[in-house]
Formats: C-alpha cells, structure tokens, sequence
C-alpha cells in the first residue's frame, strides 16, 4: 500500500501532498519537512530508496523517490509493494504530467494544484495502483475537463445573455 | 462585497511574499475573506474559495473551517463543485471528524448517478478516506458497482472494495460473487489489474479464500503466459515490455496462492522458469519482474533447480551497476538467507564488496548480510572485512556493526587470542558506539581466558596510554589493570614483547583517569577500585592511601562512598584486606543471552568475600557494611538481577555436617521461620570431640550482597572438650533472589587449635536449586 505521495521542490517547499493515511494536519507537515531532509541528503548516484522517516512509520517503510530537475517525486510505500515497481510508476505519473500539461513545469504545479490531484486520483486510488496506461488515464482526465468546461461556458452564457438583456432593455430606453 | 479572487490571483500574490511573515499576513487575510464569504452562503463562488483553502492547507495552514463547506459542494449538482467538494474532503476530513458521517447520503445517491464521472468521484473518495460505518453502509452500492459491464466503474469499484474489506473484513463474503467474473478473458488490462489487487486482498486475509481461490491458479499462468508472449501492445506498454505492473501483480498473487500447497507450485513452475529466463533486463521495468518472479520462487514449494537459477538471478542483480538492482538484490538475499544459506554463500565476495559501496542504503544491507553469512569457516576473512568496515563507516552503523561482531566473535571464536583481539580492535575503533552490557561480558571474558591474562592487560595498558576518551574500553582497561596488575610490572607476558612499566607509571595513569574530564563517573568509580586493588599487588601503600583518603570527600557520592569504606579497610579491618582483594575466580555465564553470571569458587583462586561478623543490628543488607564493592561490585551485581528463572525454596533441607576436622564438628539443622517464610534459619551446633576445651570459639559467616544475614549471639564461646557440650548460634539468612546457596568452610588460619580458631562458612551464591551442600576444603 501506498502510504503517502509528496511531490516538493530543492528548497523544501510542498507542491502537492496526499496522504492514504490518516495524520493530523501538523504531523503532515513534519512528515513533508522530514522526508524532505532525508532526500535532500541524498547524492545524485545513488539508490532511490530510503527508509522512511520516523514519523511515517520508521523501517518498515521506505521512500521511493525520483529527482527531476528541480522537483523530488517521493512515495513512502510498506513493504507489500515491489520497490521497482513503484519506481517504473512514478515515471508514468510523471510522463502522463507532461502530456497533460505540454512540457510540464514546476509552475504548472503550482498553479494548476488541482488537475494534478485529478490525475493523481486516475492513477492510486486509496494507496493501491489503479490504472497505469497512460493514455487510458489522459482520456478520462480529459473527459472530466470536458465536463467541467461545459458548466461553466453554460454559466458564463446565462450571464452574457443577461447583461444583453439588460443592456438592451437600457438603450431601447434612451432610444 | 467584491467577488472573491481566482486561485491563480492568490498563488501569485503568495509568491511575491518575501518573507514566511508576509505570506503569514497574505494567507491570513484571505482566510478572513473567505470565511465571511463562507458565511454569505454565497453558492457561486464557494468552488474557488474551498480551491484556494485546499491550496493552503497544502501550504501547511488551518483549514478546518472549510470541512462543512466541502459538504455543501459534493450536494450540489454541478460536476465542478462536486469535483472540488470530494478532493476537499479527501484531504481535511477524516474518520476522526464526526463530519465526515453526513457525506455518506450524498456518496450513495452519488454512487446511483447518471454519470460515470460522478460516480467515479463518489467511489475514489469511499475508496480513500471511508470509515468503517460508511463502508458498512455503502458496501452493497459498490458491490452492485463491481458487477457493471462499464469497465470504468469496475476497476474504481475493484479497489474501493479492498478498501472495504481492509475497514471492515467481515464484509469480505459479500463480495465473493462478484469475484467470479473477474478474471474471465474478455476482461481488459485495467480491470484485471485491480481485480487481481482485489483478489490478493481476500487471499491474504482470510485462508479460507485462499483455498478458494486456488482454483485460479491455471487462469491466471494462462493470462500471464498471454502476456509475455504477445506481440507489442503499445497502450499497456512501458519500455517494451507489455504491461510489466499486470505481471508483477500476477507473479505476487501467485506467490501468495502457491505458498505451501504442492500442486499449485507444481502448475506455476513451467511459468515462472519461463519468466525468469525470457525477460529482457535491460531496462529497470525488465528487472521489475525478474525481481518478483525471484521473490516468487523462493517462497513456493519450487524445484531446487528453479531456486538455484533463482538466487543466480540474485547473484547477477549484485553485479549490476544500477544501484537501485543492488538495493533489491541484497533485500532478496537477506530473505532468503535462512532458508538457502549456502547458495547465498556463493555470492558472499560480491557482498563484501558492497560493504565498500558509497550508498548507505547497501553499506546497510550489506552490513545485515554479512553478518548473517558469518560461520565457523570464514570467520577469520569476514572479520577481517568487518573490521575494516566499522573503521570507515558512519557513526550511526557503529553501535550496529559492534554488537554484531561481538555475537559473530562470540559464537565462532577460533582462538582466545583471536577473540580478545578482535574485541581490542572494536574497543579501540568504536569504543565509544559499544553497548553498556558488552563491559561486563568482555571482563568475564578476560577473567576466562586465564592464560592470556597478562597479555590481556598489557595490550589494554597500552591502548590506556594512546586514548583516554573511551569509556568503555577505559573501564575494561582499568578493572584489567586492577586485577592484573602485578604481571603487568612482571613482565611476562609470553604471547608479545613484555614492556617494561614500574607501579608507578601505571598509578600515574589510574590517577590520571580519575581526574580526567573524559572520565563519566562509572568510569572513575571503575580506577579508584583499581587502586585499590593493586595495593596488595603493588608496594607503593602509602601513595594509594593517600588517593583513596583525597577522595573521601569527592562531591560524587559514590566515589565518596567507595573511597571511605576503602580508607575503612586500611584502617580498621588491614587484617582482612589481602583476603578482600584477591584476584576474582572464573565466571561462568549460565545464559548465553542475558550477562548473567555465577561465581564458584575453585580449589586454588579464592573469591573475595564479603566479612560480616556479628554485628547485632543486622537486618539491614550486607551492601551498607561495606567491602562488597570490590568482589561484588557494580558489574557483577547487574548480573544478579538476571537470575530469575529460579525455583522457589520449598523443600525442607536436611540437617547436615558443615565441618569435621581436627576433632571440631559443626552441625547445621535448617528450618524456616514461621513469620517470613522467606528466611532460613540455621542452627549450628559446635561440639569439641579433643581433649581440651576450645576456647573463644567465634563462628563467622560471609554472604554476597544479595544476601541478609543475621547472626544472632552464640550460647557460649568455649566448645568444652570431649563432647560435653556444645555451642550453639542461630544464623537468619534471606535470600530474596532464592539462589542457591552452598557453603564452604575457610579455616583463617591454619595454626593452634586450641587457640582461636575462627572458622568462616562462606555462603555462595549459585542460580539453582537452594540446596545448601558443604564444601569442605
């Protein structure tokens, strides 16, 4: 099981943070701070696993961790999951990001928080992998956009056609 | 009141804060507009402002004000509110907050809904964060979920049902019909995919599922043969290799089905030797697999040729140069060590090698790994290698990598030599990371080695001389030199070059150690009793009367206690202390786990004893009337706390002969005292068979410190002659720890009979029975 996925950038700084456990909201916050120390230790060659944090759960799970320019991807799995595996999975979140966001960057995360959840929740549900075709993912996350862009051009229409209206109504007055 | 900014407006403004104040004061304001837009009811907007809250909170911000508001979202109708509502509910609501219970209407009329989207947010948020009276609620929804034909819906129904199942494990059977269809080959890979999860779930909780699904085993090498063989597929495809997570899920299914049971090994042999020598390992996603189909043969019923090819695998990710393969190799291998422990020896060289490695991670599992292969035969080249490892490593192995070369030493020493000097080594490198039990094992040790003796505490003087900072090694060393003492100035040391070192030197350095600021107190407490000591075994009394005296006014009590009773010895008891402070016979150790240790006395070496005469008041533990520290003192008495696993004391002890010698006999009669069934009451009965009557008569008794003993007055201190009379003296001895005891009688000395005689029964102490035998001497 997936315990935990942090995305944070060279400076410690969150970018996105899900927990499939329940912590309180301050120990989220030392749990980043304290996996963000162990993985900022780490040299460029060598492995990507770790064990994890005390906070997190100690030895009996690890991090997992990817470093992409300035950005750490990190999941802190138990030990049910195959360490390998989990890394093959961070590069296919990661690509499906750059597909979703066109040459993704550390301010797509930062401005677009939410998509980035709704691709996430594609992909692990609950702590567990669940679904891992990267196009399969990208065309619901589509789909939900679609949706959402729908709702609001029909609000953003209601509105228009309102204030037409009104404006209408005004200057068949003056006129 | 203005429409509330857009997220993208308050990230940037976030993001020109300079300083953790600023931002402090941007994000605070905002909380303040959005609360009081919150409390507008404001339907429009609420999306952003719960956005923006989410953002925060992210930052590391309160944000449990908006938990009611994320409520409001997921009931209202439109897919963008609903979207943000469940994500706001994913991350601040927990089962912890009662809140959370008011979601479980809108997740169910959610889970009916029209649109797939919908319904697919209602089971991802069930599936995160559910708690067990909403699974309990909601299982039958998803359980109707799970039997959709839109695929979509299946596979999220899939996992919420895990998480279901893991809330709430009664709930399991509920879902077995479903499970029929799962696997069946119109399925495709997403759905297997979770369907397998689900399937791994029920297995692993209930081993009547497993049973159940054993059934499956010939379905599932079937779908994995499929996929291994099939042509490139590029939607579930990752560097080439045809949905590589599919297979790894089936490889661990099939671990957990095959485990103990014959005949589902036997189908899945075929299958797994045609993994292992088919995958291509180029890639990180072809090792992925190797490694699970590796994990998966060591832990079913395989053909030892499939466990061989196996632990190759293992041998061949040791040589990779990726070092992530290193990493799961050495964990493999650490598994499977018990079970195939010479094959992994076979790769014993490679992980050596690692322990060289730059990356911590391998240093540490190459480190758990080398331990484990340590045996009898290469115990000399291992050491060798872990020595040189506890040099280089960092100072959190160290603790580790000592205690684990003390077991190794421990368990398979070639030599006694060997053993304390592979012990030195440690002292010396790590002094300062060993544990706090290892002094007391090292000095029983030392005490065992008789032969090496002086080669022991010359090697230990010197290493004194290079470093002070040590505490543990100093107080192995000081207790050496305390013990040793007098073949240290000897010289005689046969195994090495005997330095030459007068008494003065080496009280020069026990003095240093005691007004070192490196010295904790355990450790000075350590070098005074060392000098103690070497006062029968050096002549230079007066200077170490003179330390022992300076230190009866130390500010540390317990150097303050020892230093006084020290200067009692010299005083008023001088007659005693030679006896006091001879050498400490051989211990044994009667656990090889805990440091508990026996003291016997043999023929030659006699042990210190503690000497109480009859002192009227003594109810009160030999520990106040002091003498105790140096025979028993503060590391042997740890190891008094060990014997535990005693039998009570209830059989009734025959009387017995003490002593028969020159015409004295002393009989001892035992009872127990009525009151405290705990205390022994031994009558001694002294009769005189000679002709002449023995006069002043005096009968004493000595007991280690976890001993009280009263002697109560004798009848009369003459034994008249010819068995006309006797004497009789009642001893009360309480034994809390209920060891055995056995006496032995010392006569002090060897002349005139008819003079004094004083006779010393010395009550010993060994973990047992508590039978007192006599030990004549």
């Amino acid at each position: 099981m997936i315990k935990a996925i942090l995305i944070f950038n060279n400076h410690g700084k969150p970018r996105m943070s899900k927990f499939y456990e329940h912590y309180t909201e301050d120990t989220e916050q030392q749990i980043i701070r304290e996996t963000f120390h162990l993985v900022s230790k780490r040299d460029e060659n060598v492995c990507n696993f770790l064990e994890g944090g005390l906070l997190i759960g100690g030895s009996e799970n690890k991090l997992i961790y990817r470093h992409y320019a300035t950005l750490y991807f990190v999941f802190c799995v138990d030990s049910s999951e195959s360490e390998l595996g989990i890394l093959d999975l961070i590069q296919v979140f990661v690509e499906t990001l750059d597909k979703c966001f066109e040459n993704v960057c550390e301010l797509d995360l930062i401005f677009h928080l939410d998509k980035v959840h709704n691709i996430l929740a594609e992909m692990v549900m609950g702590g567990m992998v669940l679904e891992t075709n990267m196009s399969e993912i990208i065309t619901q996350v589509e789909a939900q956009g679609k949706m959402e862009k729908s709702e609001t051009l029909t609000l953003l229409f209601i509105c228009q056609s309102m204030r037409q209206s009104q404006a209408s109504r005004f200057s068949s007055k003056i006129s | 009141m203005p429409a509330p900014i857009r997220l993208r407006e308050l990230i940037r403004t976030i993001r020109t804060a300079r300083t953790q104040a600023e931002e402090r004061e941007m994000i605070q304001k905002e909380c303040a507009a959005i609360r009081s837009s919150f409390r507008e009811e404001d339907n429009t907007y609420r999306c952003r402002n719960v956005a923006k809250l989410l953002y925060m909170h992210m930052l590391g911000y309160p944000a449990h004000f908006g938990q009611l508001e994320c409520l409001k979202l997921i009931a209202s109708q439109k897919f963008t509110d609903k979207r943000i509502g469940y994500l706001g509910a994913m991350l601040l609501l927990d089962e912890r907050q009662d809140v959370h219970l008011l979601m479980t209407n809108c997740i169910k009329n959610d889970l009916n809904h029209s649109t797939q989207y919908v319904q697919g947010l209602a089971l991802c948020t069930l599936g995160c964060m559910g708690s067990s009276e909403m699974c309990r609620d909601l299982a039958g929804e998803v359980e109707k979920l799970l039997k959709t034909s839109n695929s979509y819906l299946r596979k999220k129904a899939a996992l919420c049902a895990v998480h279901v199942i893991r809330k709430v494990p009664e709930l399991m059977e509920m879902f077995l019909p479903a499970t029929k269809n799962l696997l069946s080959e119109k399925n495709h890979g997403e759905i297997l995919h979770t369907s397998v999860v689900l399937l791994t779930e029920m297995c692993e909780r209930s081993p009547d599922m497993l049973s159940h699904f054993r059934k499956l085993v010939p379905q599932l090498v079937r779908i994995l043969k499929n996929l291994i063989m099939s042509g490139y597929s590029p939607e579930h495809d990752v560097s080439g290799i045809s949905d590589p997570f599919l297979q790894v899920r089936i490889l661990r299914l099939l671990r957990i089905l095959g485990k103990g049971d014959d005949d589902s090994s036997e189908a899945m042999n075929d299958i797994l030797a045609q993994v292992a020598t088919n995958t291509e390992t180029s890639k990180n996603v072809g090792n992925a697999i190797l490694y699970e189909t590796v994990l998966t043969i060591m832990d079913i019923k395989s053909e030892s040729g499939l466990r061989v090819l196996a632990i190759n695998i293992l041998g061949r990710f040791l040589l990779n140069n990726d070092k992530n393969i290193r990493y799961v190799a050495l964990t493999s291998l650490l598994k499977t060590v018990q079970t195939d422990h010479n094959a992994v020896q076979r790769h014993r060289s490679t992980i050596v090698d690692c322990l060289k490695d730059l990356d911590v991670s391998i240093k540490r599992r190459a480190m758990e790994l080398s331990f484990a292969l340590v045996n009898g035969n290469n115990i000399r080249g291992m050491m060798k290698e872990l020595l040189y490892f506890l040099d280089s490593c960092d100072p959190d192995f160290k603790a580790d990598c000592a205690s684990g070369i003390f077991l190794a030493a421990e368990k398979y020493a070639p030599s006694k030599r060997w053993h304390i000097d592979t012990i030195m080594r440690v002292l010396t490198t790590a002094g300062s990371y060993v544990r706090d039990d290892s002094v007391p094992n090292l000095i029983q040790l030392i005490t065992n080695s008789v032969e090496m003796h002086a080669y022991t505490v010359q090697r230990l003087y010197k290493a004194l001389l290079d470093d002070i900072s040590q505490q543990p090694l100093v107080q192995v060393a000081s207790w050496c030199i305390g013990e040793y003492g007098d073949l240290l100035v000897s010289g005689q040391c046969e195994e090495e070059e005997p330095i030459q070192v007068n008494d003065l030197y080496v009280l020069d350095v026990l003095e240093g150690l005691l007004v070192s600021n490196l010295s904790t107190p355990v450790t000075r407490g350590y070098s005074l009793t060392a000098i103690m000591k070497l006062s029968t075994r050096f002549s230079s009394l007066n200077r170490i009367k003179k330390v022992v005296s300076i230190y009866g006014s130390s500010i540390d009590v317990e150097l303050q206690q020892r230093a006084v009773e020290y200067n009692a010895l010299f005083k008023k008891y001088d007659h005693m202390r030679p006896a006091l402070l001879e050498r400490m016979p051989i211990m044994e150790k009667t656990a090889t786990n805990g440091p508990s240790e026996t003291v016997q006395t043999n023929g030659e070496t006699d042990s210190t004893i503690l000497d109480t005469k009859h002192l009227p008041s003594i109810s009160q533990p030999a520990s106040q009337v002091g003498f105790l520290k140096h025979g028993f003192s503060i590391q042997t008495c740890a190891h008094f706390r060990h014997l535990n696993n005693i039998q009570p004391l209830n059989v009734i002890i025959p009387p017995m002969t003490a002593y028969n010698k020159n015409g004295l006999i002393i009989e001892f009669t035992f009872e127990r005292s009525n009151p405290n069934p705990n205390i022994a009451v031994i009558t001694i009965h002294a009769t005189n068979s000679t002709e002449a009557d023995m006069t002043e008569f005096v009968f004493q008794a000595a007991v280690p410190k976890t001993f009280q003993l009263q002697l109560l007055s004798p009848s009369s201190n003459v034994v008249p002659a010819f068995n006309q009379g006797s004497v009789t003296q009642v001893i009360r001895v309480l034994n809390p720890q209920k060891v055995r005891c056995y006496c032995e009688p010392r006569t002090h000395s060897a002349s005139d009979l008819q003079c004094i005689q004083a006779i010393n029964f010395y009550l010993s102490c060994v973990p047992g029975e508590s039978n007192p035998q006599p030990c004549a001497s």
